[in-house]
């Protein structure tokens, strides 16, 4: 309950929680308010924003409906987002607590490994991995999970470092526990907080990262995915710039809410950094 | 002396993840549907199957993919990234044709994140709470959801549609060859919205964490010991804040360099640029697989580099990293 109160202190997590709320409401409602397929040809090309009422959001240059393209991207941005963040925490966590726990040559071939995904671009090793796999949206999704967990396993990394030799693990270790046990059931819970606020981060640039390949034209082309309407409506930018701009704004509102939140959390978490 | 061994020794243990890179990119591509020889076959208009084995053997793709690792590191070890069947030149040569603009990009957006950040960061620190850093911190949130590319194709509504003052897109005027002086200007004018859509992402990040560190080094000790000599708050920031708050700063570019590479990838598409990024684009689309390899190891090696440079400047910064341990 505490957190609670905490959170809701700060006008910018608000905000951010509202905005994170409307885009998943966006997206739950977009079978109810546009059955159709959010793909296929509604009318005519290229009509404008708020001048038929049947298109509010106007049509793009195949006429297809922005306004349900907006809906269902909804859906896209954040399933993408959320399957490849657990993907990627979930690689991350697992190096980290091997490194972190077991240390030695562990901890070094492990952390080489880390380095090197790191050394290498992430969005060409994305680039690499959709030229070796194709594009479609599980091995996006997957993709993009693979390229982005070193960070949370250096989190996780330094958090067992700090907490292998408390006293409530070496209880556990003179109780004779299984390591599995001890990494899992004991130290991890422990060790979870601060990864699972940069869980945020990670999904914030996730969903970038998505409708950058879209836009490139990359990503799954079957999917109403606002980077896909993006990089269509670049074709026709010079009059009907509406076309790109509006699911741009769909992003930054989705990719702004997400971080307020998670920051909102950081500082209810670590109420002492509040003033920063 | 010492930095330079420091740092040297980092520079030599990253050589291992350097092949650890490659190995591991030469046998995710041997995954890939397809091989050179059929890139080249399709863009030769197809052909028979004697052809395609002869090809093969001339590129050496008809051995193990072991031996053919193998071949590929020795090659590099004598800086040769082999040949692209799509460019019909070597990988080297097109890489480098293409480096340029990648780096010019690459200097001025972090050029213009860092040094935006930095004066944003400490405006916001020092009124910290109050509007300028509502403002400030505001604007550097909208600037880190937004997509980049969105960013650069609004830029070009506005700045090249709608006003005019900018080109939309490409390296330089080629209707016009200029030299000298004016090559350099109008290069320049080409690079503006790109360096923009670029950095702008990229100061936010710097400004934030420079917001932070400052915040956090305006509370130590040795700052209240600088006020309480009755030295001037402008001069208790610049002579001893600042130093100090840039640590953090300068770790960011090395964590950095990888991603804004990354970045370029999409900003050079959006502009047209003639760079690293695009070639990478390119390569996937053609499936030059030579070429895309050659790629992330000059790539790595791009990160490797900025990487030293940080662990120089860092030492700089902060004598105690040579002096102590």
């Amino acid at each position: 309950m505490d957190l609670v109160k905490l959170y809701v202190r700060s006008p910018p997590a608000v905000i951010g929680l509202v905005l994170l709320i409307l885009v998943l409401a966006m997206a739950a409602s977009a079978d109810i308010l546009y059955p159709r397929d959010p793909l296929a040809l509604a009318g005519r090309p290229l009509i404008w924003p708020f001048s038929n009422p049947r298109f509010l959001l106007g049509t793009d240059n195949s006429g297809r409906d922005i306004a349900a393209q907006i809906f269902h991207g909804a859906r896209i941005s954040l399933l993408i987002g959320g399957v490849s963040t657990m993907i990627s925490v979930m690689i991350g966590i697992t190096i980290g607590a091997l490194a972190g726990y077991y240390g030695a040559f562990v901890d070094t071939a492990l952390m080489r490994v880390t380095e090197a995904f790191q050394t290498l671009p992430n969005f060409l090793l994305v680039l690499v991995l959709v030229a070796v796999f194709g594009s479609t949206i599980t091995t996006v999704t997957v993709a993009i999970g693979i390229v982005s967990w070193p960070a949370s396993a250096r989190l996780t990394r330094a958090e067992f470092l700090s907490l292998r030799n408390r006293e409530f693990v070496q209880v556990g270790r003179t109780l004779g526990l299984k390591d599995t046990r001890l990494i899992f059931g004991e130290i991890l819970p422990n060790a979870l907080p601060p990864v699972i606020v940069y869980a945020s981060v990670v999904m914030a640039i996730a969903i970038l990262l998505e409708s950058a390949l879209a836009f490139l034209k990359l990503s799954d082309p079957n999917v109403a995915s606002w980077g896909n309407l993006i990089g269509a409506g670049r074709d026709v930018l010079r009059v009907q710039w509406y076309v790109s701009a509006i699911p741009g704004i769909a992003i930054l509102v989705t990719v702004l809410a997400v971080s307020l939140v998670g920051q909102g959390l950081n500082d209810a978490l670590n109420p002492r950094l509040k003033s920063r | 002396m010492r930095v330079l061994v420091l740092a040297g020794r980092r520079l030599a243990a990253s050589i291992p993840t350097l092949f650890l890179i490659l190995i591991g990119v030469f046998l995710l591509l041997q995954l890939a549907p397809g091989d050179t020889v059929d890139a080249l076959m399709a863009q030769m208009g197809g052909g028979d199957a004697a052809t395609a084995r002869q090809l093969r053997e001339f590129y050496g793709l008809d051995l193990s993919v072991w031996a053919q690792l193998g071949n590929y590191l020795w090659r590099l070890v004598r800086l040769d990234l082999g040949f692209s069947a799509i460019y019909g030149k070597p990988v080297a040569t097109v890489i480098a044709e293409r480096l340029p603009a990648t780096i010019l990009l690459m200097t001025a957006s972090l050029s213009l994140a860092f040094f935006f950040g930095l004066i944003l960061g400490v405006v916001a620190a020092r009124g910290v709470n109050k509007w300028p850093d509502t403002l400030i911190s505001t604007l550097g949130l909208m600037f880190y959801a937004m997509p980049t590319f969105w960013f650069g194709l609004m830029a070009i509504v506005v700045f090249s549609i709608y006003l005019q003052w900018l080109p939309a897109g490409g390296f330089e005027d080629i209707t016009v060859s200029y030299t000298g002086l004016r090559r350099t200007l109008d290069i320049a004018t080409h690079l503006v919205l790109p360096t923009l859509t670029l950095g702008l992402f990229y100061m936010a990040i710097y400004l934030r964490i420079m917001r932070g560190s400052m915040l956090e080094v305006l509370n130590l000790d040795f700052v209240r010991t600088a006020r309480s000599k009755g030295m001037d708050e402008t001069r208790v920031v610049v002579r001893h804040v600042l130093r100090n708050a840039l640590l953090p700063m300068v770790t960011l570019i090395g964590l950095q360099a990888g991603t804004m590479l990354g970045g370029s990838v999409v900003v050079e598409s959006v502009f047209s640029l003639p760079g690293l990024g695009r070639l990478a684009y390119e390569s996937v689309i053609q499936r030059d697989l030579n070429t895309l390899l050659g790629i992330v190891f000059v790539s790595a090696l791009l990160v490797i580099a900025v990487n030293f440079i940080v662990d120089l400047l860092y030492a700089r910064l902060d004598p105690r990293i040579t002096t102590g341990s």
